[in-house]
């Protein structure tokens, strides 16, 4: 009988083929990732670049704005006049667009060599798991990275070789700069900075009575809430805790006292009308423009606004840490580290791409770094200039020091991003109770970490 | 079958040889695709590693998670800001142009037509500017007639959010439909509107009676435009609000694109694909068959 006589016959034979043609299951077979990188480890070594041979490398970055382009440009010069037998393919991308593409370039046959991977288990975490980015620790040891960062920094680049424990384990990236998300001030209106933190929500106080904007605060893209949050829960509970909770770590929850008292008070200050009137409502960039022309005393925002607030305010921003419940006590922040370089599985070339990322974090690079007004997260012997960046090294070198950092939340669990930003919203809207939220993002973090 | 030749116009075997170019190229680019994605809502996939078969647990997330629930609830509400107003405002606008002779009528349309024409991301990041608490066109533009008291926090507000959004796409569509309604009613033989006078109709009479019935074909065209476009709405979302404040004003397509490409639940994504597809398949099968059973 001929097929072509009956049409819908045809069609289910060409259905059929179709569903035979991708009858695997997604994502192909699911190899021993551990073997794997075992036998990367193994065969890693530190080698003399230029007797590489001609060598290209393709690399992905998201280094694109002001400071950050200028930094990787300079230095992928330099990496390139020192090594011509090196040719450096950069494809620059925004982190949004890196962050969406990645996983099908990284797993696809034209796998770029090095890229910049999000720590944490929704990006780097899948891509270890999925075998497809090569564990450092055999460079780390050839080229002794562990002498330039403190610890808590290479932690966040760490994943067993399975994923199944993050922060822990095998070395996957290394990072170039610092991040710190602190407290900006308008001097003129600020001018005696509080030394604790029951002095700041007192001046916060004041701020109302006086009839100003005490924080300014939007959070319509929903990530900025995270910062606040964060901010005061580093006040409450023990970065240990916080650590242990983003990786996961057995009995870590999200529902103790300490996050439960973190979240009345940034209830409290929403109520009292301590933020920008409406924060839901407005723009992360608008929130910080107010805040340049004096609408808003204090700003609780990250590093890489350094540029832009000191070209619009000069010596009128000062930056610190959230002063601790205790005059004198050291201070603890939310911090962490910019997108940490990696090397793919399928990089024909792991060792030079190695030598390319240990040129990237070297002490040079520090200096280049600081001189292309970005915080280095290695340690360094640089002298920024200017008097805001000074403030800001100087925290950072006593945060890496005290290791009094606490990370991304939203490193946590693949979903969590989602989940704690709409909590964060619902909570400062009035519309969750503090316990009922510590609950609610428990739940959902525990729904990953009983998966397993 | 005999040798002899069918008469000519009768269907032949041959005939289906020219369908298959087209037939190829719809089977390679949409009939594989799709098939692909139900596959993949079958399994518990990140994107990288290897797929879990779940059978059809994907698809019964999408009855049982509150979040999908609500995404295609809101979906639903979007499609009054998306179809109905814009139909609703087009077909006002084409009966008061039916009625009399507007000088400049080409001018006119064009300028209504125009939200149509600018890309929507950058509507929305406009409509964004727009609706700022501080700062917005709306709020200042009320404190400045002393209407302060009505300035709202339109996206952040957790009940105002999901229509202010919607009346972005108001803006942007009801001009399409009125070029739709416009082009319509000059179609409508003049004689039926001097019979409808002579027999003493009024505009609303003549409205309902004339232009309405006459703009069947058109108004289902409108529809199935608008309501998919509303289904699939995405860029707005993504743009203005992000789905919040909480998840206020999140919508199937925005799901979609946070599980495959944020969460890394390529499965779960796929399933609510699916089954959107199939959503705004039978919403524009059922319009049609609304204006077809008109017709005759």
């Amino acid at each position: 009988m001929s097929v072509l006589r009956h049409p819908s016959l045809a069609l289910l034979v060409l259905c059929t083929a179709i569903a035979a043609g991708c009858g695997a299951s997604p994502g192909g077979d699911d190899e021993d990732t551990a073997r794997k990188a075992e036998q990367a480890r193994e065969s890693s070594k530190k080698i003399d670049v230029a007797k590489a041979g001609d060598v290209t490398l393709t690399v992905w970055d998201q280094e694109v704005r002001g400071g950050q382009r200028k930094q990787i440009e300079r230095l992928n010069r330099a990496f390139q006049e020192r090594y011509p037998n090196v040719t450096i393919k950069r494809v620059a991308k925004s982190f949004e667009d890196l962050n969406t593409t990645l996983k099908l370039a990284v797993s696809g046959d034209k796998a770029p060599d090095v890229v910049q991977a999000n720590q944490g288990r929704p990006v780097m975490g899948q891509l270890v798991k999925g075998g497809l980015l090569r564990p450092l620790d055999a460079y780390a040891e050839a080229y002794g990275w562990a002498d330039r960062y403190s610890k808590v920094l290479l932690d966040l680049n760490r994943f067993s070789d399975d994923a199944a424990e993050f922060g822990s384990g095998g070395l996957y990236g290394l990072s170039q700069m610092g991040e710190i998300v602190g407290v900006y001030y308008n001097r003129e209106q600020v001018p005696d900075p509080p030394a604790t933190f029951e002095e700041f929500e007192a001046q916060l106080e004041r701020a109302k009575a006086d009839g100003d904007v005490a924080i300014a605060f939007g959070n319509l893209e929903k990530w900025p809430g995270i910062h606040e949050f964060e901010t005061l829960q580093a006040q409450y509970a023990e970065p240990d805790a916080v650590r242990d909770f983003v990786f996961a770590r057995e009995g870590a929850t999200f529902a103790s006292p300490e996050n439960e008292q973190a979240a009345e008070t940034i209830r409290r200050w929403a109520e009292k009308g301590y933020f920008t009137p409406d924060f839901n409502g407005t723009g992360y960039d608008p929130a910080w423009q107010q805040f340049t022309r004096g609408k808003g005393r204090f700003l609780i925002a990250g590093t890489w606004l350094i540029a832009d607030l000191a070209d619009a305010m000069g010596d009128k921003v000062g930056f610190m840490l959230m002063p601790p419940p205790e005059a004198g006590a050291p201070p603890v922040s939310l911090g962490g580290e910019s997108l940490p370089f990696a090397i793919t599985s399928k990089s024909q070339n792991p060792d030079v791409a190695a030598a390319y990322i240990d040129f990237l974090t070297n002490a040079d690079a520090g200096r280049v770094l600081a001189d292309t007004g970005n915080l280095p997260a290695m340690e360094t012997d640089a002298q920024p200039a200017g008097a805001l960046a000074r403030d800001v090294h100087e925290a950072w070198r006593t945060l890496t020091e005290q290791e009094a950092m606490i990370p991304y939340l939203d490193y946590a669990t693949p979903t969590f991003y989602d989940e704690i930003t709409g909590a964060i919203q619902r909570l400062l809207a009035g519309k969750l109770e503090p316990q009922q939220f510590t609950r609610d993002v428990q739940d959902g973090y525990a729904k990953f970490t009983e998966q397993g | 079958m005999s040798a002899r030749a069918a008469p000519p116009g009768e269907p032949r075997r041959v005939a289906y040889l020219y369908l298959l170019p087209g037939l190829a190229v719809f089977a390679a680019f949409v009939l594989a695709p799709l098939l692909h994605t139900a596959w993949i809502a079958l399994f518990e996939w990140d994107g990288v590693s290897a797929g879990e078969w779940v059978g059809l647990d994907n698809f019964g997330a999408l009855v049982t998670e509150p979040e999908l629930r609500s995404a295609f609830w809101h979906a639903l509400v979007l499609l009054v800001f998306y179809a109905v107003l814009p139909v609703a405002i087009g077909l006002l606008l084409a009966a008061a142009m039916a009625r009399t002779r507007v000088r400049g009528l080409t001018a006119f349309r064009t300028v209504l037509f125009l939200p149509q024409v600018i890309a929507l991301v950058v509507v929305a990041v406009m409509w964004r500017m727009i609706y700022a608490p501080e700062g917005g066109l709306i709020n200042e533009g009320l404190r400045a007639i002393g209407l302060g008291g009505l300035a709202q926090n339109w996206l952040g507000d957790f009940t105002l959010a999901l229509p202010s959004v919607g009346l972005i796409a108001t803006w942007v569509f009801y001009g399409l439909a009125m070029v739709l309604f416009t082009a319509g009613v000059q179609k409508i033989p003049p004689s039926l509107y001097d019979a409808a006078r002579v027999d003493g109709a009024g505009p609303v009479r003549e409205f309902f009676a004339v232009t309405l019935p006459g703009l069947r074909g058109e108004i289902a065209v409108a529809l199935t435009l608008t309501t998919i476009a509303a289904l699939r709405n995405f860029d707005i979302v993504y743009i203005t609000t992000g789905g919040g404040p909480g998840d206020a004003t999140t919508v199937p397509a925005f799901e979609v694109y946070e599980r495959a490409f944020q969460s890394g639940r390529v499965g779960g994504a796929a399933a609510v694909g699916i089954c959107l597809a199939a959503v705004i398949f039978a919403l524009s099968l059922a319009i049609n068959r609304f204006a077809d059973r008109g017709l005759r």
